[in-house]
């Protein structure tokens, strides 16, 4: 495996691994090449920008690791965005972590912005200006960004964990493998979703159960979806791949008519005859709504939680619009990026008014804030729904955002029998 | 008594070490984050099947991870704390779970090897010693 005569490394690649640029890049050419060997790459590449979710504390390995690498002066290469962390800097009363926790979330944040890294904090960097176009090569991190940026942007990157996304943006460097070679982003499972009524496919909610169903159908591979409206959104796509890569490994699929590398089925599978082919109903996306929910229809709720991954502008705007002259009985919070709120302050006033606490910086279900007192949460979010049971040990249900509001309102689970066609 | 298993399948290595272990089959594939406390070493997925489960110490088999690019961080935390799985057998490479090793092997200078491996037969032992040389050559012994 190591010093793989299969690995064919540039002069630049071989002078870091040597140690000729200081022992961050030396630890760093280290692991990228050792992950190269595993996936059987054939060279390294250069990739143009790197989004870090190294920077989100699970305890003293991460900061044992950055500080490895700042000790070492280490700076990026390329332009890097930061993910989400544990704390929410501009609402800094909102988390509840303990003394110790926070003040290791805080040493991560400070590392990884004097490495270079741009203090984005977002899950979401495809909200920002920048960001890559079709065929470009990056190393981002975060699976929902992951699989944005293969399958809505056209950009190219593989599935990178927290630890190589700061490696690949010290060197530029990045495995010639996985999703960045052609043959690898051709689909082999096809899903075909069929009578979606249009008032449900008007909501992210109606993605996020295709995208759980896919997730838990397909594992890695890369599926074709056909029966998308052509007028799908970002939004919508950005709640498909959220939740398809959490319930599986997903980090690329196509929607035929819709991304940019599937203007047809045929263009979408190269031609190869699909290893698995199914077809989604209304009966399926309500078996997902179902199984992302641990409380039913009337069930009392204590909150909602919306923006997983983090509300775009757009989105803030529909919630406004939803909440505005509303009474909402339960706390409602929002999670978004500190750059999408920046440019939201008409929305941002709606929904102070309407009493919707806004979180930046992190989200809800990564770090203590929404109180065990205030559950059942009820979220428009299949990641969120997918994550809560285990990470925060509370009740969930899943729901379109306008039952989200709607059950803020009347501090029960509301469901709209018209948009799922319950009997 | 010990029972040889190495062939016909070739077993891939994705980060090298040697470790011995219950052998706990996984039903499921796992997300570190979101799966496993680093700090107890339990299977905390509500959604998985075998929920509850301590992974300390265990030779892991399972077909792939899943989810969340921050299993790598997870893993190694778990590695730090006493708490992960002695090996990791997997039945597709993923990237991911060998970084958690990989980064932990770095720092801590414990190793978990994680290999890949597409022979069934890793799982019918109660025990396993996955032996994973940094020269790519492994065996997985059953017990």
């Amino acid at each position: 495996m190591l010093g793989s005569p299969s690995l064919a490394l540039s002069d630049d690649d071989r002078a870091a691994l040597r140690g000729d640029r200081g022992e961050p890049e030396q630890l760093s050419m280290r692991i990228i090449t050792r992950i190269a060997e595993a996936m059987q790459a054939s060279e390294l590449i250069d990739v143009t920008s790197a989004h870090i979710d190294g920077c989100l504390y699970h305890g003293r390995a991460g900061l044992d690791f950055a500080r490895r690498l700042t000790g070492g002066g280490a700076r990026v290469t390329v332009p890097a965005t930061l993910n989400v962390s544990s704390l929410d800097l501009l609402h800094p009363g909102l988390v509840r972590l303990d003394a110790d926790t926070a003040a290791g979330g805080r040493a991560l944040m400070d590392a990884y912005v004097s490495m270079g890294c741009r203090p984005t904090w977002t899950c979401a960097p495809y909200q920002l200006p920048e960001r890559p176009r079709l065929g470009e090569h990056v190393a981002w991190a975060e699976s929902n960004a992951i699989v944005f940026a293969n399958s809505v942007l056209g950009a190219r990157t593989g599935r990178y964990g927290d630890f190589i996304d700061i490696c690949c943006a010290i060197t530029g460097r990045a495995p010639a493998a996985g999703l960045h070679l052609d043959e690898e982003r051709l689909a082999r499972a096809v899903f075909r979703v069929e009578g979606v009524p249009d008032a449900l496919f008007r909501d992210e909610a109606a993605y996020a159960a295709i995208g759980h169903l896919i997730g838990r159908a397909t594992g890695s591979m890369v599926p074709a979806i056909t029966g998308l409206p052509d007028d799908t959104t970002e939004d919508q796509l950005k709640a498909l791949g959220a939740a398809a890569a959490s319930s599986g490994s997903l980090a690329m699929f196509h929607a035929v008519g819709v991304t940019p590398e599937a203007p047809t089925l045929e263009a979408a599978t190269g031609g190869l005859e699909p290893v698995l082919d199914v077809t989604l109903d209304l009966s399926s996306l309500r078996a997902a709504r179902d199984e992302l929910s641990t409380v039913q229809l009337g069930a009392a709720v204590g909150s909602v939680s919306l923006g997983a991954p983090h509300y775009s502008a757009a989105e803030l705007r529909r919630l406004a619009g939803l909440v505005r002259g509303r009474t909402l009985v339960v706390p409602v919070y929002v999670n978004t990026g500190r750059g999408v709120l920046a440019e939201s302050a008409d929305a941002a006033e709606t929904l102070h008014a309407a009493g919707v606490t806004i979180v930046t910086d992190t989200c809800t279900y990564i770090t203590p804030i929404i109180e065990r007192a205030t559950t059942p949460v009820v979220t428009d979010s299949g990641k969120w729904a997918w994550y809560a049971p285990g990470n925060l040990g509370f009740d969930v249900a899943f729901a379109t955002l306008e039952e989200c509001i709607d059950s803020a309102e009347a501090g029960r689970l509301v469901r709209d029998e018209r948009a799922w066609g319950d009997d | 008594m010990t029972e040889r298993a190495t062939a016909p399948a070739p077993v891939r290595v994705l980060a090298p070490g040697v470790a011995s272990g219950e052998v706990l089959v996984l039903d499921e594939p796992l997300s570190f984050w979101g799966g496993l406390n680093p700090e107890t070493g339990e299977l905390i997925d509500a959604h998985h099947p075998q929920a509850g489960a301590s992974l300390t110490g265990k030779v892991l088999v399972m077909t792939s991870g899943r989810g969340s690019s921050s299993s790598s961080y997870v893993l190694a935390e778990a590695i730090r704390a006493g708490t992960a799985p002695a090996a990791v057998v997997l039945a597709e490479p993923d990237p991911i779970v060998a970084l958690g090793a990989i980064v932990a092997s770095e720092l801590y200078g414990i190793t978990v090897p994680v290999v890949v491996s597409a022979d069934p037969g890793v799982a019918t032992g109660q025990g396993a010693t996955v032996r994973a040389e940094s020269d790519g050559r492994a065996e997985i012994t059953l017990v």
